[in-house]
């Protein structure tokens, strides 16, 4: 090895990622954190302000809603999204014509531009006018979202499942696709129950697949924004109104950019402490 | 434990009429008897493990019946036919210690737990699993694996039959030859029905007192070790087990005798003369050949050493005729006669044996 000479050009390989990643995460991180430990009246003037937005943050009773709200939002999300999504994806034919079909209907809501999504559950939710709002009103119940909390949430989690569940049922399809056939022979030779099948070699199986899903729906989930705003905006009052949307309340309803810095980093820690959390804790015990 | 018997059956995966070509299994009838040692013998892709499929239950025969004793079983799943398969991969339930693994299938059954434990620990001490018993199964070797499988199957004391995939592909050529033995010691023990599907003569000659021999979907010959070696139905049979395989000779019929390159050659009597027209060949062991003063002259051309005896490779024309010559004998060096000893040499017309069967069989 050591009569080979060094070669540096090869640096210029790394150049572009470097400067995309530099631009894309880095800079405006840093730009952040630069915020969040300053004060500004405008004119580009700033004062150094150490932790005090971070000990403000932490202290505030408002980010401690809108963190529970965001908390509430993702478990039921999460809650109903993965069984639900499992169950369709067992439920969807391994062969034959009807599986291209199943896979595109699946995949149709995640095409969908988020916005869209929210106008869409926006109109359809109407009390008035929308084909759901109307529907459940004729039927008597007193349904409003604009104007009841509990309405409002049902038709946030509602939209949500709809939105994002395919995502989760691809997954778990792929997972159930690579499992070979020699599996279920066995396991019909040992007399297992469709239960244990289930339980003993679909679900480990499906192991991987499931924590991508469960880390991506976390993360989604919890960095929700322009659903819920076209849905609800956030209210009615600030029902609905989630970590994010607070955030950019702050950031550029308010213009606080020193607080608004410190809670995005805030924000973004527990995103990497929960996403940490259920990673080691769905792969644990797995032999490498 | 029972009989089990296949009739008149036959199996294509692609549901559409086809040609002939399209039946995986052609049509078929065997029987296997109670608490037999038996062994499926034949290339890759030739139907064994259709074959076994359809006799565990995890497939339905397009035609045909399948009888364990006098019920016909056809229609039911595996586990109503209460049959033991183990598979040529390794198939363990990785999120269950090795203990549970093996004690799935009884629980799955209800069996008690003292009785789920006294039979888990006497499988694991025959398949020296018991140090591994509470770990994870997913962390075991390919063979480790292959064990639990093998385990798994054998753990059911009352069961019909133990089907067996080739289950030993994965496991290390030492621990092969232990394995085998291991089963073959188990059948004389248990007794139950065992099936044993390879593609390895080595494996089905020393397992099973029956052998059956597949090509192409299609049963060439059922048999013991020493029918297969010595009275081949098929000339398929006879170059496949052997080794090297018998020799095949382009033949002729004339004058009521069989003839190589116009030579008259002594061979078993066909029931018939042979079809005009089809195609003769003359097979015989190189077991069966021998340098004599006289006979179909050849040349030598090869001698390859073979532990207690030599291959000789010998040409007449284009043809290959290779004998077995025992340590020790002389090899004469150039040119030389053979013969063949009657009682072994066979006329096949169209690849199939012109000669009786043994103790009369067609």
């Amino acid at each position: 090895m050591s009569d080979r000479t060094p070669n540096q050009k090869a640096w210029w390989l790394v150049l572009p990622v470097v400067v995309l990643v530099a631009f894309n995460a880095v800079v405006p991180l840093m730009t952040v954190v630069n915020y969040s430990v300053q004060e500004t009246f405008g004119d580009n003037v700033f004062f150094f302000e150490g932790v005090k937005w971070f000990r403000e943050v932490l202290h505030s009773e408002r980010f401690r809603l809108s963190l529970q709200r965001q908390l509430l939002f993702t478990g039921l999300v999460l809650a109903i999204q993965l069984p639900l999504g499992v169950a369709i994806a067992l439920a969807m034919p391994r062969k034959g014509p009807w599986v291209s079909v199943n896979l595109v209907l699946m995949a149709m809501p995640l095409l969908i531009p988020w916005n869209v999504v929210g106008a869409m559950w926006n109109i359809l939710a109407l009390p008035d006018i929308g084909l759901l709002g109307h529907t459940l009103n004729h039927l008597g119940f007193d349904y409003n979202y604009t104007r009841q909390p509990v309405a409002a949430w049902a038709t946030l989690v509602a939209m949500d499942v709809w939105h994002w569940t395919s995502l989760v049922v691809l997954l778990a399809y792929a997972g159930l696709s690579a499992i070979p056939d020699a599996y279920y022979q066995a396991a019909r030779i040992d007399g297992a129950s469709g239960w244990a099948v289930f339980r003993f070699i679909q679900l480990p199986k499906m192991k991987r697949v499931l924590t991508i899903a469960v880390l991506l729906r976390f993360m989604d989930s919890f960095n929700i924004y322009t659903e819920p705003i076209v849905l609800t905006g956030g209210g009615p009052g600030n029902a609905t109104t989630l970590l994010s949307i607070d955030l950019v309340k702050v950031a550029l309803g308010q213009f606080d950019l020193g607080p608004a810095a410190a809670m995005s980093l805030v924000y973004f820690l527990i995103i990497l402490l929960l996403s940490w959390v259920f990673y080691t804790t769905m792969t644990k015990g797995e032999v490498q | 434990m029972a009989r089990i018997r296949l009739q008149h059956l036959r199996h294509r995966y692609r549901t559409e009429a086809g040609g002939e070509g399209d039946w995986a299994l052609k049509q078929l009838d065997l029987e296997w008897a109670e608490g037999s040692a038996n062994a499926l013998l034949g290339p890759s892709g030739c139907g064994k493990t259709t074959l076994l499929n359809i006799i565990s239950g995890l497939l339905r025969p397009t035609e045909g019946t399948v009888r364990f004793g006098e019920q016909d079983v056809t229609a039911l799943p595996p586990d109503a036919r209460n049959i033991a398969q183990v598979f040529q991969f390794p198939v363990v339930y990785d999120t269950m210690s090795v203990y549970d693994n093996l004690a799935f299938p009884l629980r799955n059954r209800g069996l008690g737990r003292a009785a789920v434990h006294e039979r888990v620990r006497e499988i694991a001490a025959l398949l020296d699993l018991q140090e591994l018993l509470p770990q994870r199964a997913a962390g075991l070797t390919a063979d480790g694996k292959q064990k639990i499988s093998l385990g798994r199957g054998l753990v059911r004391a009352d069961v019909n039959a133990i089907l067996f995939d080739e289950p030993l592909t994965v496991i290390d050529p030492h621990l092969k030859w232990r394995l085998r033995s291991k089963l073959k010691e188990l059948h004389q023990r248990l007794r139950t029905t065992m099936i044993y599907v390879t593609h390895d003569q080595t494996e089905a000659l020393t397992f099973a007192d029956q052998v059956v021999v597949m090509n192409e979907g299609q049963v060439l010959q059922s048999g013991t070790p020493v029918e297969l070696f010595e009275r081949p139905r098929h000339t398929f049979v006879g170059h496949f087990i052997g080794s090297p395989g018998m020799n095949l000779l382009p033949a002729t019929w004339e004058a009521g005798a069989a003839r190589f390159d116009g030579l008259p050659v002594d061979c078993l009597p066909p029931r018939q003369p042979p079809r005009a027209g089809a195609r003769l060949e003359l097979g015989v062991r190189p077991e069966f050949v021998r340098f004599a003063a006289d006979g179909i002259p050849v040349q030598v051309t090869k001698i390859s050493d073979a532990g207690r005896h030599r291959v000789v490779e010998t040409r007449h024309g284009e043809t290959v005729i290779r004998l077995l010559v025992n340590e020790g004998e002389a090899v004469p060096a150039e040119r030389a006669h053979l013969r063949f000893d009657p009682a072994h040499t066979q006329l096949f017309a169209d690849g199939w044996t012109t000669a009786a069967g043994p103790g009369g069989a067609p």
